[in-house]
């Protein structure tokens, strides 16, 4: 790697400013209804009013979301920097199916993972040795969760339903990887994937971080993550705050509600073809709760949304055969419907 | 001059990593010859494990995420 140069960043700023910003995040999240009074107030509006209650639902919202947004990303930034793909797939090498899947799935959420990246990421594991069960979990677990849908689900719903989606989706990618696994299907690999092997030590991607560096990252990660999805989480909030104010309650039970058995497979089968990241598909949740859709139906759509998608299905063509990908997407799709109907049934 | 190739399938950050290594090569008026690898087996070639990857004359410097400006400065300035 290139060595380290004059340009080193310091802890001192780091010290002072980190505890500061700290402490306005927690004023400002503990003020949230006050401040959305206020700005209502000073609109001339009261929350009687079909409008009045969706502009102060939006007041509310977009600041928390905001908050919750930026500051988990925060500590998944400082997070990811102890998780360098190198570092996750030397943890993974060898391992045996079963504890090895818990161990991916878990790895999936702190590694630093971008979809593009699934194709080189899936190669180089199983040329490393990672067992193809083990790599599948790791892939799964990866895109499905991750910060941003965990921070938006806190926001939307409490950490219950967060821990749950954390919860279940890490269930869906283990148990997905292992039966992969079992099914032992490796000669359904593309031959040229087959060919690659492990040979010389790739390059690292850096594990020469100091704290100061960490800390850059987190705010790096803030930076291209908030910065990217802020647009969808607005505009989320603004449809959100229609419907909150406007669209009669339980608008969407008749389709969507738990008493309609069919709603779930219905959510998986539609959440493939559409292709967007959790931010985008966030909004639809909310709309889709806010109106008497069941739980467990409207996170197994987005479950599919996020999981299988077609496009990462025609990427991953390149590596897989198709009795390989026809599997994978039985399996997952089978573990999202199971996780749709237990949510629809304890809830 | 410095051959640069940049290994990624096209989304957004091999984008930014383009661009950047571009700029920062104008900026220090350094003459640079940049290649875009975009077919997944020849990434695989150099053996990264995330892209975008950065390759300066044969050897991978760089993989998993856009780099930070200053290295790509000391990359170039180390291309002199």
């Amino acid at each position: 790697m290139t060595q380290a140069t004059t340009n080193q960043p310091r802890l001192a700023p780091w010290l002072a400013g980190l505890p500061i910003a700290a402490t306005l995040w927690v004023l400002a999240y503990a003020h949230l209804t006050d401040l959305a009074d206020l700005a209502i107030g000073a609109l001339g509006l009261t929350r009687a009013t079909h409008l009045g209650e969706a502009v102060y639902f939006f007041l509310y919202d977009t600041p928390k979301m905001l908050l919750l947004l930026t500051g988990i990303v925060f500590l998944m930034g400082v997070i990811q920097t102890f998780f360098a793909p190198e570092r996750t797939r030397a943890l993974l090498a060898g391992r045996r199916l079963g504890v090895g899947n818990a161990m991916a799935a878990s790895l999936g959420i702190v590694t630093p993972f971008c979809s593009c990246s699934a194709v080189p990421l899936f190669i180089g594991f199983l040329s490393a040795g990672v067992p193809l069960g083990i790599t599948f979990s790791f892939l799964i677990a990866a895109p499905m969760v991750n910060e941003v849908a965990l921070a938006l689900l806190l926001g939307l719903f409490g950490w219950k339903v967060a821990l749950l989606y954390l919860g279940l989706g890490l269930l869906v990618a283990i148990v997905a990887g292992l039966i992969i696994g079992e099914l032992k299907m490796e000669r359904h690999l593309e031959d040229w994937v087959r060919a690659i092997h492990a040979g010389e030590a790739m390059v690292s991607s850096g594990d020469d971080f100091t704290w100061p560096k960490r800390l850059q990252a987190g705010l790096r990660h803030v930076r291209e993550i908030v910065g990217r999805v802020w647009p969808y989480v607005l505009v989320g909030i603004g449809l959100g705050a229609l419907i909150h104010g406007y669209v009669p309650e339980d608008f969407m039970a008749a389709f969507m509600g738990r008493d309609v058995w069919w709603a779930v497979p219905a959510a998986v089968v539609l959440g493939v073809p559409m292709y967007t990241n959790a931010a985008g598909i966030i909004p639809i949740v909310e709309a889709l709760i806010g109106k008497g859709a069941a739980l467990g139906t409207t996170l197994a759509f987005m479950m599919s949304v996020i999981a299988l998608s077609a496009p990462e299905m025609l990427i991953l063509r390149k590596v897989l055969k198709w009795p390989l990908i026809a599997t994978f997407i039985g399996v997952v799709a089978t573990g999202i419907l199971l996780v749709g109907y237990v949510f629809n049934l304890v809830l | 001059m410095k051959n640069i190739k940049i290994l990624g399938t096209g989304c957004r950050n091999c984008q930014t990593t383009l661009s950047l290594v571009e700029e920062v090569a104008r900026a220090q008026g350094v003459e640079i010859a940049l290649e875009k690898v975009d077919q997944i087996q020849d990434i695989m070639s150099y053996r990264i494990l995330a892209t975008p990857g950065v390759v300066i004359d044969g050897e991978v410097v760089h993989s998993g995420g856009v780099p930070d400006r200053k290295q790509v400065e000391e990359w170039l300035t180390a291309a002199q």
